[in-house]
């Protein structure tokens, strides 16, 4: 029973020059809800994509279900379900049409498919939709659809790459719900990617990963203990003064995040007067927040997540982040 | 499982065995790609109709418009459109066959390809499903054309359309074959369009549909013997003037078959040609579709 359901050993993924994936190792139990946290570009759905078999490692090895994601590629696949970050569903075929697809590709028996069908599909809410031509679906629906679809041959491990991107804020909770839901009715291991620090606190444990490699595995209780200062963020009239001042008085180590100074303090809201009464540029406003996973991630990387992406990829890329910040 | 008595829902998860992979599971997988395509055919009408526009243009409008001309050259009673109309049928079935492919970069733009390629199933499987799936629907598209036989003056024949339609569906099974072996390499549905775009015509003007196949130059003999479409035009002739009662000159003179420096090849051979090109590009396609990365 305590054989770990995902076994990765030193697993390295190169595209030519670029080391996508260097040397992770890590291993899943049944029935956890296991995220894998990091930037875009940080080797997330590289790793994915190779527990799924769709990508060969360039050295390392996986296991998946037992079986080794190389040399049993076709019983790995049989034994999970995945949902990609971007829509894998036929448009023209009705709900149903892209199930019963699914079900014959996978081999589900015939007998069974009707009521495992109605069985997912009324898990996610899309029983009485099941007609209708997914084109005519709405993006959440459609994603509730292929987690329907995903669990249709009620595989051992559901991958999720980045299972809310792109959704509106409502509709991500809403998924999130769903996915809790299907954590009590199915005896499953949920291995997901994401970006969002916030749906990381949904995963009994998080591995963050940043630029190829494990910086942190943990739960996310014990991740945001491990950094226990608050984060204190401010602007002021003269930020480059405020982070020497900040320095050399208080010997803190601040820098410029998301366009705001910011330093880690311990109890954070007692330490705000201080600084007001004895910080010589002028504050123009202050936010205190008690660790996230947001600042495990800066802590373990000297980065926040979004900072992190802004420097992955090319200028482009940063222009755009930039531009969002404002 | 287990009925909750107050809302009928099933409250525990049903058990699902997914048996190991067999030939018997290969076979459903191809029989589903299959039938996807049957599907998607029946539900895109207007794709049904479009890829008439251009076979009816040829036979009604060209095959009118030349008669006249062309009437010098053909036996008396025998119209030119009559002539033409193995070719026509053979270009309805082409530019179906090759769209059907053209779903293939459609799935990869809209992620469905993934969601195949994912599968415990073998990729053959997936491959000659499809392949299977656009022959039947090219050849479908073959039937329209085929029922307009009478307003060319080839009889109704039992026969006639059963040989018609087999080397029909050799053919579309031969250009779904090619169109998926380039869909394998050609990311972009613009690029697909514009490369069997490029092969489409002169694969149709090089095959001897709208003109007898002896007597040329010596440059576009070659080029018409290296046109795969020439073998299935010239045998489609061959079984549409055999069943016009002519004497066996005139048949000669019209459907001579293609002939290598002279020799003329049969039609068995003709068709294998065809069979043995389909067979080749299966593979180069199956191979394509084996890698990972």
């Amino acid at each position: 029973m305590s054989e770990p359901v995902v076994q990765v050993n030193d697993l390295v993924k190169r595209y030519g020059e670029v080391e996508a994936v260097r040397g992770i190792r890590f291993e899943v139990m049944p029935g956890e809800t296991f995220g894998f946290l990091g930037p875009n570009g940080a080797g997330k759905s590289t790793t994915i994509k190779i527990l799924c078999t769709l990508a060969d490692p360039t050295s390392g090895s996986a296991r998946v279900a037992g079986y080794d994601v190389v040399k049993n590629r076709d019983t790995v696949r049989r034994n999970i379900g995945l949902v990609f970050q971007d829509t894998t569903l036929d448009n023209y075929l009705t709900g149903e049409q892209n199930l019963r697809f699914h079900a014959d590709l996978y081999g589900v028996p015939k007998a069974q498919f009707a009521p495992r069908m109605r069985q997912v599909l009324e898990m996610v809410g899309l029983w009485d939709r099941r007609q209708a031509e997914v084109i005519t679906y709405s993006g959440g629906m459609k994603r509730r659809l292929e987690i329907a679809r995903g669990l249709l041959h009620a595989p051992r491990v559901l991958f999720l790459d980045e299972p809310t991107v792109g959704l509106d804020p409502q509709t991500r909770s809403s998924i999130w719900e769903y996915i809790n839901d299907l954590k009590q009715r199915e005896d499953i291991t949920i291995f997901l990617t994401t970006h969002y620090m916030d749906e990381a606190e949904n995963c009994d444990r998080i591995a963050i990963i940043d630029h190829g490699k494990i910086v942190a595995i943990d739960t996310p209780e014990a991740l945001k203990a491990s950094v226990g200062k608050d984060r204190v963020q401010i602007t002021t009239n003269d930020d480059q003064a405020a982070i020497k001042e900040l320095k050399d008085r208080f010997d803190l180590e601040a820098a410029i995040h998301e366009g705001m100074v910011t330093f880690n303090v311990e109890s954070g809201e007692h330490f705000v007067p201080r600084l007001f009464a004895e910080l010589t540029a002028t504050i123009r406003s202050v936010s205190v927040a008690r660790p996230s996973l947001d600042d495990v991630f800066m802590s373990y990387t000297g980065k926040t997540i979004r900072d992190a992406e802004a420097t992955v990829g090319d200028r482009n890329r940063a222009h755009v982040m930039a531009f969002r910040r404002r | 499982m287990a009925i909750d008595t107050d809302t009928g829902q099933l409250t525990h998860a049903i058990r699902v065995s997914v048996p190991e992979r067999g030939l018997k599971q290969d076979l459903r997988a191809v029989s589903i790609v299959w039938r996807r395509e049957l599907l998607r055919f029946k539900a895109d009408r207007l794709r049904m109709i479009t890829s008439l526009v251009q076979p009816v243009l040829f036979l009604f409008v060209l095959g009118t418009g030349l008669s006249s001309l062309a009437s010098h050259g053909l036996p008396a009673g025998i119209d030119f459109k009559t002539f033409i109309y193995p070719g026509v049928l053979a270009m309805s079935v082409l530019f179906t066959a090759i769209f059907a492919a053209a779903s293939i970069v459609w799935d990869r733009e809209f992620g469905f390809l993934r969601e195949m390629l994912v599968a415990p199933v073998s990729r053959s499987a997936l491959v000659i499903g499809k392949c299977l799936g656009g022959a039947t629907v090219a050849t479908f598209q073959g039937l329209v054309i085929l029922a307009l036989a009478g307003f060319a003056h080839v009889p109704y024949n039992l026969g006639l359309f059963l040989t018609l339609i087999g080397e029909l569906l050799l053919l579309a099974f031969t250009l779904t074959a090619f169109g998926v072996m380039v869909a394998a390499r050609v990311k972009q549905i613009q690029a697909f369009m514009a490369v069997t775009q490029m092969m489409v015509m002169p694969l149709f003007f090089l095959s001897g549909a709208l003109y007898p196949l002896n007597g040329l130059p010596a440059w576009l003999t070659v080029l018409t013997r290296l046109d795969p479409l020439t073998y299935i035009v010239s045998p489609m002739r061959h079984a549409v003037f055999s069943h016009l009662n002519m004497p066996s000159l005139e048949l000669g003179l019209l459907a001579p078959g293609v002939t290598w420096n002279g020799w003329v090849v049969p039609v068995g051979l003709s068709l294998g040609i065809v069979a043995l090109m389909g067979a080749a590009l299966l593979g180069v396609a199956i191979i394509q579709f084996q890698r990972t990365e």
